[in-house]
């Protein structure tokens, strides 16, 4: 089964997508998760709700609100473009913008409930030892967060890759540019004879996020394993 | 030197204490609820109090009336937990690194080597906490602290979650830490006996107060109310020092000016000081001649006070020739059917079997 150059094209941006929506958003989802395991502020159940608000809301809507604030002429989009060049409208950016907010919540879970499951002395113990609160966090906390900190990646990962309703509403359906494997397949679908495209390249989000799974499996037992020796 | 001042009122709890400790190694000595580990927190920057001043050797930690608060990782004060806290995800290794990286380049650091022979833990270095028994961690848990280079250690009832063999090698190795190394430490405990043996003065806390403050002898005597509701931990320190060993029947006398006694097994060369721990289940008082007893201790002594209420038991304060004094639990019955009072010549009995030495050339 042999791959056009507009299914190959899908794919790696996809991975591209997915690749940079999640590096990016890997720090505020850490910071945003310490912030709900660590810390009490007015507010923070609402807080709370708005980042959970992606994964309840119909992504069209959470597309919708991208648009107003991210578009050209957004209320974020507009200045951005202006002050700094960055463009996220109908771009491979806003696609990966799109991917983030949508795998936000799903990485933020694990990564809060990793750090609830430090145990909070250590980092007073690391304290009293004359470590520094960033530094506290960076050799005591999240080596002991790491397993859930990947399992939280890897989960964003995959739902940035297969993201696909605020996608095509936000930045469209642009070959090449935000045509990922979900629009291509949407795409294939609305063709008449795409049924075999669309099966293959269904078949291939299935692998990479089969894939994906196993990697973050292994790595939470690798983590669990170096810290029982 | 230690000066602390704090007033913190809670809902329901009030600490309300004053006092300042300048000895190598200090106790807070009080029953849980007391108030000893909210200052060990205040002392250590993990807590503020509502309004209080804490400083080390003349150094500011806290001053709530000048708005002074030094974070804890700032202080230099190193906690020992009474359940180690070693970090899991690293070695022993570089457990016990962890403090000298963070400690200030010019500060006065204790050679790594010495600590690990100290504290023998250096067959266990490339280990992982979670494989170290209780005692192991213990130790590893004292050298981490100890090469942090602090200016006090901390320690929060770092026996408690040992077994008796373990706690008394742990306490052994805190006073050779205490004979090797000049960092103060500041002990935190319930156990009269831990008190008695490592400190040489002691708060006495009761409530969020101050009960008592002094040598721990004299100190947890006068914290009658404190004791009361620990007569099995309530415990004397006698000065003495070692007489002849009789190789037949395996016994080394003790020599104190109020009279002399005899220790279990070979203890040390005549003439060695040796500080001796009595509880005060393990003394009988008797006013007249005594004849076929097992004893083989003898003190005399004059009672100084006696403290009972309603209840069955009461406890007599004896000084004894030198100076010392002793605590002896006993009923009251036996103290109207001997009729004692203070001024009252006694002589305190104490059974060889239930006493405690330990050698004291380091005070």
């Amino acid at each position: 089964m042999a791959l056009s150059g507009e299914e190959w094209m899908a794919i790696a941006l996809s991975l591209k997508i997915a690749l940079v929506a999640t590096a990016c958003s890997l720090p505020f989802a850490v910071a945003v998760a310490w912030l709900l395991a660590r810390r009490d502020f007015p507010g923070k159940t609402i807080f709370d709700a708005i980042i959970h608000l992606p994964l309840v809301l119909p992504p069209v809507v959470t597309g919708f609100a991208l648009l107003v604030a991210f578009g050209r002429h957004g209320f974020i989009g507009a200045p951005l473009e202006r002050l700094f060049g960055i463009s996220f409208a109908f771009r491979w950016t806003g696609a990966a913008l799109a991917a983030a907010v949508m795998g936000f919540p799903l990485m933020v879970r694990p990564i809060r409930q990793a750090f609830e499951a430090v145990d909070p002395r250590l980092e007073r113990a690391a304290g009293s030892l004359g470590a520094p609160p960033l530094w506290r966090f960076a050799v005591v906390t999240l080596p002991l967060a790491a397993p859930g900190v990947a399992v939280g990646v890897i989960l964003g990962f995959a739902k940035a890759l297969g993201e696909f309703g605020a996608t095509i509403t936000f930045v469209s359906n642009i070959p090449g540019e935000t045509r990922t494997i979900a629009s291509e397949i949407w795409t294939q679908l609305q063709s008449p004879g795409g049924e075999a495209a669309a099966l293959r390249l269904s078949l291939i989000a299935a692998g990479i996020a089969v894939c994906a799974l196993a990697a973050s499996e292994m790595l939470a037992r690798r983590a669990a394993r170096r810290s029982a020796q | 030197m230690i000066e602390f001042q704090a007033f913190d009122q809670r809902r329901d709890f009030t600490l309300d204490v004053d006092f300042a400790l300048n000895a190598g190694v200090s106790a807070l000595f009080g029953p849980s609820g007391s108030g000893k580990s909210t200052i060990l927190n205040l002392i250590a920057g993990l807590e503020r109090p509502q309004r209080g001043r804490i400083a080390l050797d003349g150094n500011v930690l806290l001053d709530t009336a000048r708005g002074v608060f030094v974070p804890a990782h700032k202080r230099r004060i190193a906690v020992v937990f009474q359940d180690a806290l070693l970090f899991p995800h690293l070695n022993v290794r570089r457990n016990i690194a962890f403090g000298r990286f963070f400690a200030p380049k010019d500060a006065p650091a204790i050679p790594q080597e010495l600590v690990v022979a100290a504290l023998g833990v250096g067959h266990m270095l490339d280990r992982r906490p979670a494989t170290l028994s209780g005692g192991e961690r213990q130790r590893v848990g004292l050298a981490r602290a100890l090469l942090a280079s602090p200016r006090l250690l901390l320690m929060d009832e770092p026996l408690a979650a040992l077994d008796d063999e373990r706690k008394i090698e742990i306490m052994a190795l805190i006073e050779r830490l205490r004979a090797e190394f000049s960092t103060p430490i500041l002990y935190v405990s319930h156990a009269v006996e831990e008190v008695v043996r490592l400190a040489q003065d002691v708060v006495v806390l009761d409530k969020g107060q101050v009960a008592a403050q002094g040598a721990p002898a004299t100190a947890l005597m006068r914290a009658r109310g404190v004791m009361a509701r620990e007569r099995f931990h309530l415990a004397s320190a006698l000065d003495c020092a070692l007489g002849a060993y009789d190789p037949a029947y395996d016994l080394t006398q003790f020599i104190h000016p109020s009279g002399q006694g005899a220790l279990v097994g070979r203890v040390g060369p005549s003439g060695k000081p040796v500080r001796i721990l009595v509880r005060a289940t393990d003394i009988a008082l008797a006013t007249g001649p005594q004849t076929g007893l097992s004893i083989r201790t003898r003190l005399a002594g004059a009672v100084e006070s006696i403290h009972a209420d309603a209840g069955a038991l009461a406890f007599v304060h004896v000084v004894l020739a030198g100076g010392d004094r002793l605590v002896a639990s006993v009923t009251r019955s036996a103290i109207a059917e001997l009729d004692l009072a203070p001024g009252k010549q006694v002589d305190c009995l104490i059974k060889s079997v239930a006493l405690d030495e330990r050698p004291v050339n380091e005070f």
